[in-house]
């Protein structure tokens, strides 16, 4: 089956891969409690320079206390966080050489766009010409000319969103810290802003830390990812490590769709395992040292790796039969739910890809199907 | 009965809506303001009531306009002492005003820091006084600023100081009693602005460099401005035409126009000369009230 096409990103960008790259930012052992609850806890993490690094996780996994210890809006219980080698533990928000994108965008109400952005450059003794020059450039960068004399309450929410990063950045601070960056803006204009949010991080090289919600976000804009549960990192990596290769079920679950067969190791052969699940015996290739057979595992299948057929395939790949429970057309891709045959009667998600605008053969509520997948489709989850 | 999605349920007409408060204004203020009026522009006379000319119906309207003059407002200007009471009025308003302000804003902004479950507490300890009748917490005042009271007492026990203090009946009582008096009109106004500040805002001025002190003058006071301006009014506007305080905590030499008019009024019964000097108080107060107003508007605009 024709599943080995273009999809798979080839980046150049990976100073994390190479030993001898140097860290700008590095949180070692950190640990953060308020009264009983531990909003971080002994994460250690380490930021390159040029970076645009994700924090993604639910409400209160704690990314954006980390990010907060890093303005230095909090101080951390333990460890350290270094900066270009620096401690910044006793150092105050406002000498720390960062600049932080605040989710309500906190724009002076009471000062001009003009003000707003010049407000960190007065702080620094500048010059009146070069304040003016600068925040002239900024105005400039965020595609703002002309709106130098409005008042926040004059701008729509996009404009906000522009003048508090044209605010933070005229400083020119070494990492740009961004608080759920597109949380406020609707749809259309989160996509449009985020791949200005990219192109501006290239151009300037500067480090990105970005704690969103949001995992498409993080997706589309992140060079890494660092995905976050109950105050510690679950995994780090860039998307399509993230996506493709989650290190445990609760990453395999919080990014994206994933359909998950509970079972035990029938047999281990060099890379090829079985697994004996409720919906049948299933082979995935993957190599994973000290498997043994009676252990409890599970196989996670991403809902587009899977394929929809009327009749029984043959092949090597993996099989198996149920009925068409649910049908939902999003337009680029169908989501099909099928309740395989048997006791457990499990229901998988499909994603069919819509390529042709109609089709000879179309699916209906109820129907008998085949579902197929690779053996490299799937993903071991042990546990 | 309602019949139609188009019709009113009620035929409230707007006007009704809108003229209600002023029918109101023109009843208790407009018109009484006329009467004093009146009165400022008539001559005293031994009559009742003490002035004169009376309203003797429309036939000789003319001549009693005519009897009507500005005696009362010249007397005002060709005596100094009426400018002098003013002016002491306006100082002694100004000072107390400025004090209350140094200890309000400090006062409210601590309140507004405090933890949120807190401040319900917090503010009903503010407004606590008003539960006890203002003349009984002027007294308690005479109690204790009088020579051998409380404070002097007080004072002595704690060795400060050996001959007692002569508080009572000077200007210094007068500024004490008032600023204790009107300190809640200052923390309302002054912690309703501040607990409204939205502390992003400080973090933001943190993060961009700004130090404790830089955040303060321009984030804080800005954004506490209509707080202050509602308290400063708030505060002078009642202070300058004071005269319980005066009367009860001041001496011979504070001179306040409210003492000033209560004396007229009742001492000397000259109710045109007491009228002319409560209109030319009001026309002192409403001066910097139109002006602020002015302000608000070109501020919300």
């Amino acid at each position: 089956m024709g599943r080995k096409s273009l999809g798979n990103i080839r980046r150049s960008f990976a100073p994390w891969a190479d030993p001898a790259a140097i860290p700008q930012v590095r949180f070692e052992s950190v640990t953060k409690r308020f009264g009983d609850i531990t909003a971080v806890s002994d994460l250690t993490l380490s930021l390159y320079p040029g970076e645009f690094h994700a924090l993604l996780g639910p409400s209160g996994c704690g990314k954006t206390t980390l990010m907060r210890m890093l303005a230095g809006f909090e101080a951390p219980d333990s460890g350290r966080i270094l900066l270009d080698g620096q401690d910044l533990a006793g150092i105050p928000p406002h000498l720390r050489p960062t600049n932080m994108m605040f989710q309500s965008y906190a724009l002076f109400p009471h000062m001009s766009v003009f003000d707003n952005i010049a407000f960190g450059l007065r702080q620094g003794g500048l010059a009146r010409e070069a304040i003016a020059a600068r925040v002239a450039e900024m105005l400039a960068l965020v595609k703002l000319d002309g709106f130098a004399g409005r008042r926040p309450d004059q701008l729509s929410g996009g404009q906000k969103q522009r003048v508090a990063l044209a605010r933070a950045l005229a400083r020119q601070p070494k990492v740009l810290l961004l608080d759920e960056p597109l949380g406020a803006l609707d749809k259309k204009l989160r996509e449009e802003t985020q791949y200005e949010l990219m192109d501006l991080q290239a151009e300037l090289g500067l480090t990105f830390l970005m704690v969103t919600h949001d995992q498409d976000e993080a997706m589309a804009m992140a060079d890494r990812i660092s995905v976050m549960e109950r105050g510690r990192i679950a995994q780090v990596g860039a998307p399509e490590e993230i996506y493709e290769m989650p290190a445990n079920r609760y990453v395999a679950e919080f990014v994206g769709d994933i359909n998950i067969f509970e079972g035990i190791v029938a047999s281990v052969e060099g890379e090829v395992i079985r697994i004996d699940s409720p919906a049948g015996l299933m082979v995935l290739d993957d190599p994973s040292p000290g498997l043994a057979p009676g252990q409890k595992a599970s196989l996670a299948l991403r809902p587009e790796k899977i394929d929809i057929l009327t009749v029984e395939p043959d092949g090597p790949g993996n099989k198996a039969a149920g009925e068409i429970w649910d049908i939902g057309y999003l337009g680029d891709f169908t989501m099909v739910q099928v309740k395989l045959d048997g006791e457990a009667g499990q229901l998988v998600k499909v994603a069919l890809p819509n390529r042709s605008r109609k089709t000879e053969t179309p699916i209906a509520w109820d129907d008998r199907v085949w579902l197929s997948w690779d053996v490299e489709a799937g993903i071991l989850l042990r546990g | 009965m309602r019949t139609g999605t188009g019709t009113r349920s009620w035929p409230a007409p707007r006007w009704l809506v809108v003229a209600l408060p002023y029918a109101w204004l023109l009843a208790f203020f407009l018109l009484p303001f006329l009467i004093v009026l009146r009165i400022a522009l008539s001559d005293t006379a031994r009559a009742l009531p003490p002035y004169a000319p009376h309203w003797t119906g429309w036939a000789e309207a003319w001549s009693f306009l005519q009897a009507l003059d500005l005696e009362s407002f010249a007397t005002l200007v060709g005596d100094s002492l009426y400018l002098d009471a003013y002016l002491s009025s306006l100082r002694i308003a100004a000072t107390a005003t400025l004090i209350a302000l140094l200890i309000a804003f400090p006062l409210a902004y601590a309140m507004a820091s405090a933890p949120r479950r807190w401040q319900p507490a917090l503010l009903i300890l503010v407004i606590l006084p008003f539960w006890t009748s203002f003349l009984i917490r002027v007294y308690a005042w005479m109690a204790i600023l009088r020579p051998e009271g409380v404070l002097d007492a007080l004072l002595r026990g704690l060795g400060l100081i050996e001959e007692p203090l002569a508080l009572m009946n000077t200007e210094t009582a007068v500024l004490i009693g008032m600023v204790y008096s009107y300190l809640p009109f200052m923390v309302l106004p002054i912690y309703t602005s501040l607990e409204r500040l939205d502390r992003s805002l400080l973090e933001a001025a943190a993060d961009l460099g700004a130090t404790p002190v830089r955040r303060f003058v321009s984030i804080v006071i800005p954004l506490a401005r209509p707080g202050i301006y509602a308290g400063c009014f708030l505060v002078f506007v009642p202070a300058i035409g004071e005269f319980v305080i005066p009367d009860l905590l001041g001496g011979p030499e504070t001179l306040m126009i409210g003492k000033v008019l209560w004396t007229e009024f009742f001492s000397n019964r000259d109710w045109p000369l007491a009228s002319a000097v409560a209109i030319l108080l009001l026309l002192i107060l409403a001066v910097p009230l139109l002006a602020y107003q002015r302000f608000a508007r070109k501020e919300a605009a």
